[in-house]
């Protein structure tokens, strides 16, 4: 691959397609970010006003996909939202709500892990021993291949084991347990046991200070691990009904929770129990133009980076062309990295001839490498410009250069221009 | 020692003059560590781990080692590297992460420290993983003629570290294939909010070695007496046999995990303001010295008057420093030929600077902080 060129505007405005031209003086997308770029910093100011965030019951309530798990497993299923509350928690809080209901209604289930006795160091697991006892919430030794085949052990007996990892970048000691045992588990026993009860969960990604070991997004490692499930949740929504799936899928599930997104997303959180479906894919805005893909944290860059496109600051306007910035992108999060929604991927691609992939992850061989080889196959004729990932370069994460390895909005912005523009 | 600095009855001193005596005293850690922890609390540093209340067991053990003697630590022991003479400038700088940080470029959090000229072995954040490479070391010690019988490789660890697998690991290679391994665990009875009844229902970590064959030896790691002692005498049994041997020191983390920590949701103030009366490491050894008559409170105050300024210069300096050039983003991935990959993301960052360096605030202000200003990059024209 060669380095991208920097398009000029009048390159830009002259490889549009005639018909993206005459959608650009329609389409002025409402966004979320004010004009003027974040500062620098480790936290991400667009999350307090993002769009993408459901911040009012009835916005949570009509969360797509949602299936509402009531509490007489008899009754038909309750599609109504009348009557659900909702209760504002930021994700680390929807992902403990997620477990006490995991806890409340399977007397099997428990959670484990280093330091999950007093609330996790990010605060998960708090007040769930007490509430359950420290026979079904508990530490363990530090030792993560322990706590993977640990759990195995207790998901091949049939109960429900939610184990936490502390940070991703510590889960490859138990790389062996979930590669070579979990993920396999069923495939080798003729299909007689299986780990499907077995869920874990670590917080994943960067921060902005964490430096080579707490920063990594290791998604990527276990692409060929089919049998297992990897999935990123975007907001406390999200992990409430995706890690309620993933707990009850009949598969093992390693899921990977932002970590800067613990405290910062805020939303409206149904507080029945509910699943969101693991292996979809969601749009979040819709668009004709290009698909920009992403899961967990880069879709608040990608949401800044569109807003930025549309309505740049002055300070950018000489950059953004003009002809580029009504623009219609398409807006998906994976939600399941592995097995990813190919379908509602390659639908959207034929639609809009254009694939801007962004992670966090390097590039070689990343999740992203995978995604742009099947989108190619699939969708040859339809493509108007090559696929693009915007990922952390191939190189570790360097603590005081993080803010130029890991993607943030403006890699992602010229990512989108210029893919516009090819 | 006892509780207030006597040598208990029977016991035998370690071989000790008046200048290493007074060389041994421990006031430079805490120093360096209360300030280092505050600057952190101020946003001026990313991180930062102390060892307050283990120093007696990292000054102790450092002073029974040779100088050359290869050092493979966890985290929590600047006092090695101290007692070694790396300075206090370099720890700052690493701390910075500042163009003088050799350690790592800028590249790892504070504490990763690491000098080879001093015989440390860089910090790397995942638990445990030194233990192995330091049955490696060790063996490469034994296969060098000029180091076999003179030098061990010494391992630190906490006892929930010993939790990993590459615990048991790294005993078992340095016994099976013999290795002069200096295993030696700080417990402190706590891995983050873990305390130690839950990381092991056996007899702490000593009680592991009789079953890898290596020697071990508890000691009282808030005794700087004894834990000199006893290093000394496991490490002339590490090398003299050039087999792996365990040093226990039971000590109490009076200091927080790290500053992403706050202990007091897990354990009572109370109890860490006990250990900090009644046990308190430092004043035990003060206590020692002023009992004999190698010191007294105006060493004492002098001494720390003069070691806060050092450490107040040290720190003004580092804080003034910029880093390193922005092109080391790239460096050092690999020796000898820089593969394409790199050569091409290198130049794709390139024109992105190029682009919206100037205008896009994130960047512009975080160019600043690079001694080049991002030109080693930029200049790198095409």
């Amino acid at each position: 691959m060669t380095a991208p060129s920097i398009a000029s505007t009048a390159r830009a405005a002259k490889r549009l397609s005639p018909s993206t031209l005459s959608r650009l003086s329609v389409a002025r997308r409402c966004n979320s970010t004010g004009a003027e770029p974040p500062p620098a910093g480790g936290h991400l100011p667009s999350i307090a006003t993002s769009k993408i965030l459901r911040t009012t019951r009835e916005a949570a309530l009509r969360t797509p996909g949602i299936k509402w798990l009531d509490e007489d497993g008899n009754s038909p299923l309750q599609n109504t939202i009348g009557g659900r509350e909702t209760r504002k928690m930021n994700l680390y809080q929807a992902v403990r709500d997620a477990m006490g209901i995991a806890l409340a209604k399977d007397d099997t289930a428990i959670v484990f892990g280093e330091d999950v006795a007093f609330g996790g160091v990010f605060r998960c697991t708090m007040g769930l021993a007490e509430e359950f006892g420290r026979e079904r919430v508990f530490n363990t030794p530090l030792s993560e291949q322990g706590i993977a085949g640990f759990g195995i052990g207790v998901a091949s007996m049939g109960q429900t084991a939610i184990a936490e990892i502390q940070f991703s970048d510590y889960i490859f000691p138990a790389f062996d347990q979930l590669v070579n045992e979990a993920a396999k588990f069923r495939y080798r026993s003729g299909g007689q046991f299986n780990v499907g009860r077995l869920t874990v969960r670590t917080p994943s990604m960067s921060v902005g200070h964490g430096g080579l070991y707490h920063s990594q997004s290791p998604e990527g490692f276990f692409m060929g691990a089919s049998g297992l499930k990897i999935v990123v949740p975007r907001s406390p929504v999200q992990a409430k009904g995706l890690l309620l799936a993933s707990i009850r899928d009949p598969n093992p599930v390693i899921f990977m929770e932002p970590k800067i997104l613990y405290r910062s997303a805020v939303e409206q959180v149904p507080i029945d129990d509910f699943e969101l479906p693991l292996g979809r894919a969601e749009v979040l805005v819709p668009g004709a133009d290009l698909t920009l893909l992403t899961w967990g944290t880069p879709l608040y860059h990608c949401e800044t980076a569109l807003s930025l496109l549309a309505e740049p600051p002055a300070s950018l306007a000489p950059l953004v062309p003009e002809a580029l910035r009504g623009a219609r992108i398409e807006l998906i999060d994976l939600r399941t990295v592995l097995p990813w929604d190919v379908e509602s991927v390659i639908e959207s691609v034929q639609r809009t001839g254009r694939l801007v992939i962004v992670h966090e992850a390097s590039r070689t061989a990343g999740v992203g490498a995978e995604i742009a080889a099947e989108v190619q196959s699939r969708a040859f004729l339809k493509l108007l410009a090559p696929v693009r990932r915007v990922t952390a370069w191939d190189t570790p994460v360097g603590l005081q250069f993080e803010k130029f390895i890991i993607p943030d909005a403006i890699h992602v912005l010229d990512a989108v221009m210029e893919t516009l523009a090819f | 020692m006892d509780g207030v600095g006597n040598v208990i009855e029977g016991a035998e001193l370690p071989e000790l003059d008046q200048e290493f005596a007074r060389k041994k005293n421990m006031a430079l850690l805490p120093i360096m560590d209360t300030l280092l922890y505050n600057i952190q609390r101020q946003g001026k540093i990313s991180f930062y781990m102390t060892a307050h209340g283990e120093e007696a067991t990292v000054v102790g053990t450092a002073a029974a080692l040779l100088p050359d003697d290869e050092v493979l630590g966890q985290y929590r022991e600047l006092g090695v590297l101290l007692w070694r003479g790396w300075g206090i400038d370099a720890a700052m700088a690493q701390c910075f992460g500042n163009e003088q940080d050799k350690a790592s470029k800028g590249r790892q959090m504070p504490v990763h420290w690491g000098s080879p000229q001093h015989h440390f072995h860089t910090i790397s954040s995942p638990l445990a993983t030194q233990i192995p490479q330091a049955a490696g070391v060790a063996y490469a010690l034994r296969r060098d003629p000029a180091r076999r019988g003179k030098n061990c490789a010494a391992v630190y660890f906490g006892e929930g570290a010993a939790s990993e697998g590459d615990f048991h690991a790294g005993m078992l290679f340095a016994s099976t294939i013999s290795s002069p391994t200096l295993f030696i665990a700080r417990n402190n009875g706590f891995a983050i909010s873990t305390p130690s009844s839950e990381q092991y229902f056996g007899d702490g970590i000593a009680a592991r070695g009789a079953g890898y064959g290596i020697d071990t030896i508890r000691v009282d790691g808030n005794d700087v007496l004894a834990v000199l002692s006893a290093t000394r005498e496991a490490r002339r049994k590490c090398v003299e046999s050039g087999r792996g041997v365990l040093v226990e020191a039971m000590t109490y983390r009076v200091g927080h995990h790290s500053t992403s920590d706050d202990s007091f949701a897990y354990r009572a103030r109370q109890e860490v303001e006990d250990r900090k009366r009644i046990d308190n490491p430092i004043a035990r050894y003060r206590l020692f010295l002023k009992n004999r008559g190698w010191w007294s409170d105006s060493d004492e105050d002098e001494l720390k008057e003069s070691l806060k300024k050092d450490v107040m210069r040290a720190f003004k300096t580092a804080e003034g420093l910029k880093r390193h050039e922005l092109s080391d983003i790239f460096s050092d991935v690999y020796g000898g030929e820089e593969p394409l990959n790199l050569k091409e993301q290198r130049e794709e960052l390139t024109q992105l600077l190029r682009k919206y360096g100037t205008v896009w605030e994130p960047w512009k202000a975080e160019l600043k902080k690079f001694k080049d200003n991002g030109e080693s990059l930029l200049g790198r024209s095409k």
